[in-house]
């Protein structure tokens, strides 16, 4: 049966492994993959947007048009770009887009318009109607002006261009900024492309445009269908448009519709941002249980009282700093190898730290408590050494930056949900190395019966020397998952003290789901408490309450039942 | 904590040579060092400075927070690593009598509020300021606040039977949500900044040399006071209750005894005894803020008893001034080397020192005799 046992735990380890390092794997090539498409697609930006050249009578008409913008008012300004939008020429285009960023000159003498463009460094200008180079190296010019209401109008004709893009977003930001300026003309142009239209995201981004439109209707029918087709939108512009509605609706059933939908809308806001607090919460929560993981070994099921667990995190916080500075072109890779390697640095401090002094004084926990004190003080000064006091910054990894949208008003940063996941799995194969392998087997009969288990020929010392290793490199990883969300620095430990033995406290002393479940949920309880009170206040009530808690159920959430309650 | 170890502690206690050099000692530092200050001009090598004064009467102060932490801890077991909570309360309480004494002289200017409040916009007084513009009932609130939240905490505790290690953390827990409490401005204790700017105590002007001889006068007395009061308790009958408490408390319950009673009068003395430190801390380094709630300030005085050797409350004593004399010639010679130096001495002390000091002096005496 052992035999057995033996055998499982040696194929899980393995499978284990293996697994993990698929993970390792794939995130490594994500990571490369990332950075080689970044570089193509910043390469894209650099060539000059000039259109193909006009034919001739036409290159006369544009001619016409452009000849007076130098000079025109702002108000004549917009009469011309409207004409160069209807008449479609080739360079218009071009000429609104450098319009729009300050980029039109018209030279005093020949009274040309020119396109002024950076090329190998240098500024150079090119003919806004033939889109020839002007080589001439004299030149008077002077720059054609806009205002805020022109600059306006610029980005909707643009986006009027863009709308026949092949690239679909394009599509989608032209559509976004024909919203902000969408008339009769606009809405035709919307419903020609919404018949032709290929793209789902794209269709419904005009559907919700015209729809917006039709808000400002004579008909009052109209008015009521577009409110039906803007019921369940989320986006701010859509309640702000029905809200309007609302102050000038006079027809019954509109207002009905309108109040029905914005009623609606709130319903699922409330929703989406109740989701965010949940969100929100297990982050932090998981950031408790990271935490609080290694803890719960060293404590939990060893009842050593490690107070310099906190540095053992900031150990693998600031290997992840030091690993980043080994590779600095590969910042994914990096934090990728910072796990295994922040795992053994705090790993062998850990063992370190059993070896010399902890195992003096087995069954004397608050002399342990005092000595570890000790040791944290020692290692955070060590720290400030040899790094100095101050904060070290740790780069965030392209595939861990930015958001995941789900829709307006939801979204999530890709750290936070990397960081949730990362929880499961050290949790996951935390308890798979307790249960289900041989050392685990060994941790677990030490600390409930330390004699029986050294009668039965389990070497106790190694054993204790292995677990509180375990358990400090475990803290060594959440440093690197931590380094991801906090300043990398010497008190970065000190924060996370306390929190976490309360979570191992709260939880119930060597119980790993009671980590889990205890840092899940002091995490999301905080982060609903934080909106109504503060995060101090929020802070001192999730303390008052743990307080409080322990004293009435002193072996927290899940209380060790049998022959493991009466060991360690 | 065994048998054996308590019939050591006792041996002390019963040799009385060395309490009464104790005694003899604290009161010769409390009559010659005011003595040297006031009979010998500043040229003079025996010129004590009020900058010395100062800095004892600030050890006498510690000393005495060391003392309450030696109760409890070597005399019942009980490790506390939130005491400085009860420290900084009788700080704060006394602190606000200083506040209201500075009246119209702050620089706003208001007969009633206190600068920081002026500097708030508050409009009038929060009714837990009331009555501390007087000396008695300043007095009273430094040893009743902490001992109410002493008994408040103990009680909890106690009753649920929250022992060892789980009182150590719950403790922490308490003045680390003190801490966070006391940052906050709404609190109206001065929030970041603390309460500070003090002009005089009892009409008696802070900065004058004679009030910082009084003070430090007074912090000696205190803690003369503190260690016989301390001791009288132990050596009386309810000191051996604590004592067979610390070394086997199921047995002591089982006896009859109301364990949880003991402790919690205990720890309530205790606390209102660091109470008293506290409010005599603050005239003499002229601020508090919430920085004394940090955990650990409350750790490393449970070091300074450590090192001067648990269970003897002189000994409390001797470590407390040890340990904060180092601090001062490190931070002042070599800053960076103090941490490492306190966490190696955190290392050393529990490693080999297990009775701190006093036990090395006592293996030296026994090896001789």
């Amino acid at each position: 049966m052992r035999q057995l046992l033996e055998e499982v735990s040696a194929k899980v380890c393995r499978l284990l492994m293996l697994l993990s390092m698929l993970f390792v794997g794939v995130v490594a090539c994500q990571s490369l993959h990332a950075s080689t498409q970044d570089y193509e697609s910043s390469s894209d930006a650099e060539e000059v947007a000039i259109e193909a050249l006009a034919p001739a009578d036409e290159n006369e008409s544009f001619n016409n048009a452009l000849s007076e913008l130098a000079t025109a008012s702002f108000s004549k300004k917009q009469t011309i770009t409207s004409e160069l939008v209807a008449k479609r020429y080739p360079g218009s285009r071009s000429v609104l887009v450098a319009l729009l960023e300050n980029q039109l000159y018209a030279d005093k003498l020949s009274g040309k318009v020119l396109i002024l463009a950076e090329k190998d460094g240098e500024k150079v200008y090119y003919d806004a109607i033939s889109g020839e180079l002007i080589s001439d190296s004299v030149l008077d010019t002077k720059r054609i002006t806009t205002n805020n209401s022109l600059r306006k109008k610029l980005r909707g004709d643009i986006a009027i261009f863009d709308l026949n893009s092949d690239d679909r977003n394009v599509r989608l930001a032209a559509v976004q900024q024909l919203r902000e300026v969408v008339d009769q003309n606009v809405a035709v142009m919307l419903r020609e492309q919404r018949s032709i239209e290929q793209d789902d995201d794209v269709a419904e981004e005009i559907r919700v445009t015209l729809a917006i439109f039709d808000l400002g209707s004579e008909d009052p029918a109209v008015r009521l269908a577009a409110v039906d087709e803007l019921d369940g939108e989320l986006g701010n512009d859509v309640f702000n448009q029905i809200s309007a509605l609302l102050q000038s609706e006079e027809n019954r059933e509109v207002i009905k519709a309108a109040e029905a939908a914005i009623k609606r809308i709130e319903g699922k806001r409330d929703f989406y941002s109740l989701l965010e607090t949940a969100f929100f919460g297990l982050s932090f929560g998981s950031v408790l249980v990271l935490a609080a993981i290694g803890l719960a070994i060293t404590f939990g099921v060893m009842g050593v009282i490690n107070m310099a667990h906190g540095e053992l995190i900031m150990l693998g916080a600031y290997t992840t700093f030091v690993m980043q500075q080994l590779l600095p072109n590969h910042i994914g890779l990096s934090i990728v190898l910072s796990i295994p390697a922040a795992f053994l640095v705090s790993g062998l401090v850990g063992i370190a730290i059993e070896r010399g002094i902890v195992r003096f004084l087995y069954g004397r926990p608050l002399e342990t408590l005092l000595a570890t004190f000790g040791v944290s003080l020692i290692l955070q000064q060590l720290v400030r050494t040899i790094f100095s006091p101050l904060n070290r910054s740790v780069q965030t990894p392209e595939m861990m930056s930015g958001l995941l949208r789900f829709n307006e008003v939801f979204a999530v940063t890709y750290n936070r949900l990397y960081i949730l996941i990362f929880t499961f799995i050290v949790f996951a194969g935390l308890w798979l190395i307790l249960n289900k392998t041989s050392l685990g087997l060994k941790v677990r009969a030490v600390s409930q019966n330390r004699q029986m288990a050294r009668a039965m020929g389990v070497r106790t010392a190694r054993v204790d020397a292995l677990t509180f290793g375990l358990g400090s490199g475990v803290a060594g990883i959440a440093g690197v998952a931590l380094s991801q969300l906090t300043n990398v620095g010497p008190n970065l430990g000190q924060a996370y003290i306390i929190d976490s033995f309360m979570v191992v406290v709260f939880g119930g002393v060597g119980n790993l789901w009671g980590t889990l479940v205890g840092g899940m949920t002091l995490g999301v309880a905080t982060k609903f408490l934080e909106p109504h009170v503060g995060a101090v206040v929020a802070k001192i009530i999730m303390l008052v309450f743990i307080i409080l808690f322990i004293q009435r159920r002193k072996q927290g959430l899940f209380p060790q039942k049998g022959r493991a309650a009466s060991g360690a | 904590m065994t048998l054996q170890d308590h019939s050591a502690i006792s041996r002390v206690m019963r040799s009385d040579r060395g309490i009464k050099w104790f005694v003899g000692l604290l009161l010769a530092a409390a009559v010659l060092l005011p003595l040297g200050h006031l009979l010998f001009p500043p040229e003079s090598s025996l010129h004590v400075s009020t900058y010395t004064l100062g800095l004892v009467g600030k050890y006498m102060t510690y000393a005495l927070l060391a003392v309450s932490i030696d109760l409890i801890w070597g005399y019942c077991g009980i490790l506390s690593l939130g005491h400085t909570a009860f420290f900084a309360l009788g700080g704060y309480a006394m602190g606000m009598y200083l506040m209201r004494q500075i009246g119209t002289r702050g620089v706003y200017g208001d007969p009633l509020l206190p600068d920081f409040m002026v500097f708030l916009n508050w409009d009038s007084l929060p009714w837990y300021w009331h009555g501390f513009d007087m000396f008695w009932f300043a007095a009273v609130m430094v040893v009743l606040a902490p001992g109410l939240l002493a008994l408040v905490f103990g009680w909890f505790a106690f009753q649920s039977r929250v022992v060892g290690v789980y009182f150590s953390i719950i403790t922490q827990a308490l003045t680390f949500a003190l801490l966070l409490a006391f940052f906050r401005n709404e609190m109206g204790f001065g929030g970041n900044n603390g309460l500070t700017d003090f002009k005089e105590l009892l009409g008696f002007d802070l900065q004058a040399s004679s009030t910082r001889v009084g003070l430090y006068v007074t912090s000696a007395l205190a803690l003369l006071a503190g260690v016989l009061v301390c001791r009288w308790i132990v050596a009386s009958r309810f000191g051996r209750i604590i004592a067979a408490i610390r070394d086997s408390e199921s047995r002591t319950r089982f006896i009859g005894y109301r364990v949880e009673h003991y402790k919690l009068w205990l720890f309530c003395f205790s606390a209102m005894l660091a109470g008293i430190a506290g409010a005599l801390y603050v005239p003499q380094v002229g601020i508090i803020n919430p920085g004394e709630f940090a955990p650990i300030n409350s750790i490393e005085a449970v070091v300074w008893v450590a090192v001067g050797g648990r269970g003897t409350l002189y000994g409390a004593v001797v470590g407390a001034i040890l340990v904060n004399y180092a601090k001062s010639y490190f931070t002042m010679a070599w800053p960076e080397a103090w941490l490492y130096a306190l966490g190696v001495l955190f290392v050393l002390v529990t490693l080999f020192l297990p009775k701190g000091v006093l036990g090395l002096v006592q293996r030296f005496k026994r090896a001789e005799s």
